[in-house]
């Protein structure tokens, strides 16, 4: 991959023009950090050419939350008691439906082959990808959430810790789902396979994230529970995109 | 055929899609200015060589080089150098083709040459659609913006599979004018195509597999 | 010792060997259950607080480990097999994982039978057995994918890859399981509290983890050598072995 080579008749190769020596690092930083910028703008323009779809997925949030009171009771203790739980399953339950936009399309329509060709680090683009699909579909719930938290009779400290315990917890579902759903591209199954794989690994997630709410709801501090999703998050952003990387160039084996 | 050090050359490959095997011992090579056509019934391993060759999937057996060295799947120095033209058009629906050209542009690390992408739809003539999203143009039209990105990233290598489906007469035109510019200034093509390519004759060099 | 290992790691090589290790293991295998079973139900000394329900431990506790353990080796395999690419690691791995699934069945099925007498309830959300619920569903995750997915060479990779992050997640997955647990139940009994172990009883659950463990070998032998036979079908050495047979 060195500047000096050349073809027999001079069409030009990658890297050719580019700058050849010093400062190696700093063009893979940038390399980095252009590839994950062309892959998050890329995607959030798909995604809102698409705004039904957007608002579909966070529609879905919206009636799963509204159901469990019917099939409970609309006592205000109970509910409160559930709220965090239900608010919370919920999340995992929208996560799901949303990650089959995150790969599946661009595996559709050929575009995630010429990604995975392309000579950009395909690391850096996955994390784009999952980051735009965070964006578009994880943290438009956790902003949503706290709405609704007021219909199952939260106050105000408790419906904070709720929004933050989301804000942490939604990207880690969109990462551990992004595995499931690289790994299940081209598959038989659908949904309910990917389901299968990426729920049991949401459980932690669930219980911390949950688990803040209800300790906000005793009047115990959360503190232990969102340190716990916020390592998570680094452990996951870490070690996630390496995984993702290799199921994809196995999809498109 | 010898190896060449300025194309592709394989050796001794061998593919199985499932349980079957679809070849084995397969050897050629395409050196720079050249074109080679893949050829044979349905079934026989045409798209799975290509993608071998582009660098998808790896062979079961045997070793395939690029410019005298050998490559793996995913190889840094494969994926700069290679255009793959598969079954699918990729192009994102909800995009123009303008959108899609430019981000196909700057995923190569370029910024795009004054109007390139302009130039490069008014060579497929689909000027007048640049806007238009992807959904609403039809498959001949999708083909040609993947012509028209051809053009655009410009890659030493090309692997094209079946570039005539779908594509009428101006089409085809187009494709032709493409090649033999890509040909003339040393750039190689492997395609497999049913049909013979529109370029001249000399330039071809055939590959046939049999049925598995 | 490491040499003569990578004798053995082609299919075709390892076929024979599988065959002649699965019934020796699981010739063993059944003595140790037979001994282990004796110990369980006439030797081991009925409980001061739980009788004589609690005996069902020796098939519950053995089966839990068996299950946490298989899939460690499996994500061994997988490892093996995404690193090194080999076919029979691959094999190996996609062998383990029903056997696993199988034990963490037993192990909920057991431990339900077994709360039932001595607590009243069948199923209590304790920590061991919810952790135990969640790696079963690891297991069918992976034994799902391997269905799902067409190609035999591309199922052995993704299937690969979900194993290691599964292995990754378990400890993860065991630890927050743990947290949640103590946190609700508080101080209440503690449901997956064995009694006081006797030497009897350690005994004869120790005897019974190397009768599932020889199992467990035996099985997978088996199970890897039909495995070889419908992956390798169409590779002459095959035939040729099969004839060997037919002729002797």
């Amino acid at each position: 991959m060195s500047g000096s080579e050349r073809s027999s008749a001079g069409i030009p190769l990658p890297g050719a023009d580019a700058s050849a020596d010093g400062d190696s690092a700093g063009n893979a930083r940038d390399s980095v950090f252009a590839a994950v910028g062309w892959a998050l703008a890329r995607d959030i323009r798909v995604a809102l050419r698409s705004k039904g779809e957007l608002g579909v997925q966070l529609l879905f949030y919206v009636i799963v939350v509204s159901l469990f009171p019917l099939a409970t009771s609309p006592s205000r203790e109970v509910l409160a008691t559930i709220g965090p739980g239900v608010l919370w399953t919920a999340a995992l339950l929208a996560s799901l439906l949303s990650l089959s936009r995150l790969f599946a399309s661009d595996f559709h329509d050929g575009t995630l082959e010429q990604i995975a060709l392309s000579p950009r680090p395909l690391m850096a683009l996955v994390s784009g990808k999952i980051a735009a699909h965070w964006l578009t579909a994880g943290l438009p719930v956790a902003l949503m959430a706290p709405l609704l938290g007021v219909q199952y009779a939260l106050d105000a400290p408790v419906l904070g810790t709720l929004m933050v315990s989301l804000v942490l917890g939604t990207p880690i579902l969109s990462l551990l789902g992004a595995v499931g759903a690289a790994l299940t591209l081209g598959a038989r199954g659908g949904g309910s396979l990917l389901a299968l794989l990426v729920l049991p690994l949401y459980a932690p997630v669930l219980i911390f994230g949950a688990g803040a709410v209800d300790a906000a709801r005793a009047g115990v501090s959360a503190m232990p529970q969102l340190s716990l999703l916020g390592a998570g998050l680094l452990l996951a952003l870490v070690a996630v995109p390496f995984a993702v990387t290799a199921a994809l160039r196995i999809a498109l084996d | 055929m010898t190896s060449c050090a300025d194309g592709v050359d394989a050796q001794g490959l061998a593919a199985r899609r499932g349980y079957a095997t679809l070849f084995a011992n397969l050897r050629f090579a395409a050196s720079a200015g050249c074109a080679l056509t893949v050829t044979g019934p349905n079934g026989s391993g045409k798209t799975t060589l290509l993608r071998i060759v582009a660098g998808l999937t790896a062979p079961v057996e045997g070793e395939i080089r690029w410019q005298g060295h050998p490559m793996r799947p995913f190889d840094l120095r494969m994926r700069g150098s290679v255009a793959f033209n598969g079954h699918l058009p990729a192009l994102k629906d909800e995009l123009s083709a303008e959108e899609n050209l430019r981000a196909w542009i700057a995923l190569d690390d370029r910024s795009p040459v004054d109007d390139a992408v302009g130039e490069a739809l008014d060579a497929v003539a689909l000027a007048r659609q640049r806007r238009l999203p992807i959904r609403v143009l039809s498959q001949g039209q999708r083909r040609r913006i993947a012509l028209a990105r051809l053009r655009l990233v410009r890659r030493p290598l090309w692997v094209l599979d079946e570039p005539l489906t779908a594509l009428d007469a101006e089409g085809v035109d187009a494709l032709g004018a493409l090649l033999d510019a890509h040909l003339a200034g040393g750039g190689v093509c492997i395609a497999a195509s049913h049909q013979a390519l529109p370029i001249a004759r000399e330039r071809v060099r055939s590959l046939a597999l049999s049925a598995p | 010792m490491l040499i003569n290992w990578f004798r053995f790691s082609s299919p075709v090589s390892f076929y024979p060997v599988a065959g002649s290790w699965s019934y020796a293991f699981g010739a063993t295998a059944a003595l140790l259950a037979g001994a282990g079973l004796v110990v369980a139900l006439y030797i081991a000394p009925t409980d001061a607080t739980q009788g004589d329900a609690y005996r069902i431990i020796f098939i519950h506790v053995p089966a839990a480990w068996m299950a946490m353990l298989i899939y460690l080796v499996m994500a061994g395999w997988s490892a093996f097999a995404l690193g090194f690419n080999t076919r029979l690691s691959a094999m190996m791995a996609q062998a383990l994982a029903p056997t696993g699934a199988l034990m963490a069945a037993i192990a909920l099925w057991t431990g339900a039978f077994w709360g039932r007498p001595t607590w009243g309830t069948y199923w209590a959300w304790d920590a061991r057995m919810t952790s135990t619920l969640i790696l079963l569903f690891l297991y069918l995750g992976v034994v799902a994918l391997r269905a799902a997915i067409e190609d035999p060479r591309r199922a052995d990779r993704a299937c690969a890859v979900l194993a290691l992050v599964g292995a990754v997640n378990v400890p993860i997955i065991y630890f927050s399981v743990q947290w949640w647990n103590t946190l609700h139940q508080g101080s209440s009994i503690s449901l997956t509290g064995a009694p006081k172990m006797a030497m009897t009883m350690l005994a004869g659950i120790l005897i019974m983890t190397a009768a599932a463990w020889c199992y467990t070998i035996a099985v997978v032998l088996a199970r890897v050598q039909a495995i070889i036979v419908e992956r390798e079908r169409g590779a002459g050495w095959l035939e040729s072995l099969i004839d060997l047979r037919a002729a002797r």
